[in-house]
């Protein structure tokens, strides 16, 4: 009975970033010239998706009260090899498929183990290893080119029955096939459990190190997905450091209009997507207004301090002001 | 011991923590359908005992028999396997996660691989129910709930791993009184089904409500075992109490009744339900302990003093006039002239890979400085006067703090707040985890600073140190003072039995906020 506003307050952080991206859709919509028709839709989605890959991925690892500084990279990196491998036939282009996922997953899991089993600080790990994985990139694709299979490029990012974005039903499918079962198996119990209280979890004899690398190598593959679609959106691959970083950083920044706690333990990756596509909305805000994109940063990052500085307010409420640093 | 086949045995038990004995040879055995009580003073074995049972710690020496098998745990997920389960005094849930969740979590019910839900909460339920409990919503996160309903999910929580010894440790500690009488009902249950009941508590009048074997441990040893009821309170006391008297304490002086005005003085002081109504007043020159059982409110009441707490009911004065104090910098300032020397001098007290210079000066840099920039040679008389002061043995100013002896770097966190010359001193149990030489050292420069007419404030969770170096001694039960010993009246029979609350058996009050 009164079971749903339990439901409410666990969802409050989620519900916020979608009311956000709601409000902040309506206004970019009504003043867009075209208006809201599926082509600015399919034009939104296309560039939101990419960003709440790189988000989910993000929160997973956040939510073990980690980082992951690494994830720009790796969406770089299986964009530069998706650009060889995701060509030719259909089998061909099967296999280069698997093959960028398997390299998302692969760069997750080294993450994982250098944090979990070599005991670094997820920050100086994923730098370094962000690090190397950029430099397989430019090894990969010194230059911006190659291809991509185009008619599934064409496919993903086109409209489903001529009004839904597929982008968005590619994004939704993997909410449904990654980030679900996560979220409901022991594994990520287990990460949520690590990142809320580590020594509690670890008395209560939860498998805190399976969960946590389930975290760091799942987000590996969320980001190789983030990158496979940026293929099939720019049909090349280019490694650009600037473009990688970017990404990095507004994942975390997505992540916490999402609502997710970057002490750990709290958030869900659905909260992250909205945060992802309201970011990326909010920078599209200016253009139209017809503001000079210059503006866009200062924009962006305003919008950015007000949200995060929502979460502060709890401070005021410790009575014990030791607790201000725990 | 009345017959029936141990459960559970515990043979020849050792360990230690540095140069620290907290176990020497303890035994212990278990029966299935008893409530088996743990007595002991702070430091006696107790925590360590458990935990060894729990597979938090491994011994050094002894062995534990199940079912007549040896047995060993690497973790407590093993020894739960083994049907051991802790309810621990610091608590063992996430707090960010449901209650549900935490109940569940060390084995959750699935379902096509994936957490069942509809399970876990018809398992958190029932728990909830045995737990007398049903008030609690499954729902709800952990750490939205106040600290008596965190313990009931506690308690829950260990009865879903259906264990076959269940161990609580100050288990009741938080609880409101109708909360315990709650979980008598179930222990009793519990006891009557068959399971071996562990309880460890410092309140007697629990243990002679519940327990049908008592055990007291003393300086790591088990020292009696008898059926409860045998033995009055005063005969628990005399077994508790026998730790060797070291000589190593400077001479008290003989004190006039303290006539002029107090420098420190607290009336009615709360604080959430942590602090209730205490009062009390050290002098120029006086040295007043604060005594108990460890997590009275004694830490507490140091913060209160110290300018960290918000919401604190009730006056401190200074020299007679009343302050507030509104964060440990107001609290140094030189019209309170006041220093604390934290518990934990690993985290509040030094910032270890900082060179033992700079710590040092840290409390005294705005004195040092004029318009932002440090006078380096003043700072270096007044640092060498400290180190020669209290004898800091250190290879160089310029090394890291973190690589001293605990001793010195103890030292070097006294010196810090002397170099302000402080006239109001509150230690938090200083001398923990140092070598005896330094405790002496330090307890004569304690007596040394009170006659220079400083007025100090001491907690100490050794009893030794209360008898030795105090002028008065209080004693805090549940966040109040319960008693005041002064002078000849500081014995380890009195502290005790007031640390225990036994001289006048108030009836509990709800400990909720």
């Amino acid at each position: 009975m009164k079971d749903w506003r339990y439901w409410f307050a666990e969802q409050r952080g989620t519900l916020l970033a979608f009311g956000i991206f709601v409000v902040m859709f309506i206004i970019y919509t009504s003043n867009h010239p075209a208006g809201f028709t599926a082509n600015v839709v399919q034009t939104a989605s296309n560039k939101g998706v990419l960003l709440a890959f790189v988000a989910m991925a993000q929160t997973l690892v956040v939510i073990t009260a980690g980082i992951d500084l690494s994830v720009g990279m790796i969406f770089t990196l299986t964009n530069c090899l998706a650009s060889w491998l995701v060509v030719g036939t259909g089998l061909e282009t099967a296999f280069g498929v698997i093959a960028v996922l398997g390299t998302g997953l692969l760069c997750g899991a080294i993450n994982g183990a250098i944090v979990i089993y070599g005991r670094l600080q997820p920050i100086v790990a994923t730098i370094a290893t962000g690090a190397v994985y950029f430099g397989i990139a430019l090894l990969l694709r010194p230059f911006p080119g190659g291809s991509v299979n185009e008619g599934l490029a064409d496919a993903l990012t086109g409209r489903l029955f001529g009004i839904v974005p597929a982008s968005l039903v590619t994004l939704l499918a993997v909410v449904l096939v990654v980030w679900v079962p996560f979220s409901r198996s022991v594994l990520g119990r287990a990460a949520y459990a690590a990142g809320s209280s580590e020594m509690a979890a670890y008395m209560s004899g939860v498998p805190i190190r399976r969960g946590k690398f389930a975290a760091y190598t799942l987000a590996g593959l969320l980001a190789a997905i983030g990158g496979l679609f940026l293929t099939f959106f720019t049909y090349t691959g280019d490694a650009a450091y600037a473009s990688g970083n970017a990404y990095t950083l507004f994942s975390i920044a997505a992540v916490v209009l999402g609502g997710v706690s970057l002490f750990g333990g709290k958030g869900s990756a659905i909260g992250a997507i909205f945060g992802a596509l309201a970011f990326r909305t909010i920078g599209d805000l200016l253009f139209v207004f017809d503001f000079d994109p210059l503006w866009q940063p200062l924009f962006q990052g305003v919008i950015l301090l007000i949200a995060v500085s929502l979460g502060a307010f709890a401070l005021f409420r410790v009575r014990n002001r030791l607790e201000w640093f725990l | 011991m009345d017959g029936a086949v141990p459960l559970f045995r515990m043979e020849g038990i050792s360990k230690r923590y540095g140069g620290v004995r907290a176990l020497e040879k303890a035994e212990l055995s278990v029966t299935p359908g008893s409530i088996h009580a743990i007595l002991g003073e702070n430091g006696a074995g107790k925590s360590t005992l458990i935990k060894v049972m729990a597979g938090v710690v491994a011994p050094d020496e002894g062995r534990m028999m199940l079912d007549g098998n040896e047995v060993s745990f690497a973790s407590p997920a093993a020894a739960n396997q083994a049907g051991i389960v802790c309810i621990f005094q610091e608590l063992s849930l996430v707090p960010e996660l449901s209650v549900a969740d935490n109940i569940v979590i060390s084995d959750p019910p699935k379902r096509f691989g994936m957490i069942d839900r509809k399970a876990q909460r018809r398992i958190a339920e029932e728990a909830l129910a045995r737990a007398g409990a049903s008030d609690i919503h499954p729902l709800a996160l952990v750490k939205d709930l106040p600290l008596s309903r965190r313990q009931m999910v506690e308690i829950a929580k260990a009865l879903a791993r259906k264990p076959r010894i269940l161990i609580l440790d100050e288990a009741t500690s938080a609880l409101t009184a109708a909360d315990v009488a709650r979980v008598f009902a179930v222990l009793k249950r519990l006891r009557s089904e068959g399971l071996a009941l562990l309880y460890i508590s410092h309140r007697m009048n629990e243990i002679a409500e519940l327990a049908d074997q008592c055990t007291v441990f003393r300086n790591g040893r088990n020292v009696a075992s008898y059926a409860a009821g045998t033995k009055s309170d005063n005969e628990v006391v005399e077994l508790m109490i026998g730790r060797e008297y070291s000589h190593i304490f400077p001479p008290k002086p003989a004190r006039a009744a303290a006539a002029d005005t107090p420098v420190l003085e607290a009336r009615s002081l709360s604080w959430t339900d942590r602090l209730h109504d205490v009062s009390l007043s050290v002098g120029a020159g006086e040295v007043v302990g604060l005594g108990g059982l460890d997590g009275q409110g004694q830490r507490e009441l140091l913060l209160a003093f110290f300018g960290v707490l918000r919401g604190l009911s009730g006056q401190i004065l200074i020299d007679g006039r009343p302050v507030a104090i509104a964060s440990p910098a107001a609290a140094r300032d030189d019209r309170i002239g006041m220093a604390l020397i934290p518990e934990d001098r690993k985290t509040e007290g030094l910032m270890l890979p900082m060179t033992v210079r700079e710590n040092l000066s840290f409390a005294a840099l705005d004195r040092l400085s004029s318009a932002g920039i440090i006078d380096r040679a003043a700072e270096q008389r007044l640092i060498d006067d400290m180190v020669g002061l209290l004898a800091i043995k250190t290879a160089g100013l310029d090394i890291p703090v973190g690589a001293l002896s605990g001793g010195n770097q103890q030292k070097v966190v006294i010196a810090k707040w002397l170099m302000r010359q402080p006239r109001i001193i509150l230690l938090n149990d200083p001398t923990r985890g140092i070598d005896v030489g330094t405790k002496q050292e330090l307890y004569q420069l304690m007596r040394k600073l009170a006659d220079q007419g400083a007025a100090i404030l001491f907690y100490s969770t050794d009893y030794d140190e209360l008898i030795g170096c105090c002028d008065r001694v209080l004693v805090l039960y549940d966040g109040a003072v319960k008693r005041e010993l002064v002078g000849a009246e500081i014995t380890e029979r009195a502290l005790i039995a007031s640390a225990l609350n036994i001289h006048e058996e108030m009836p509990r009050q709800g400990a909720d906020a």
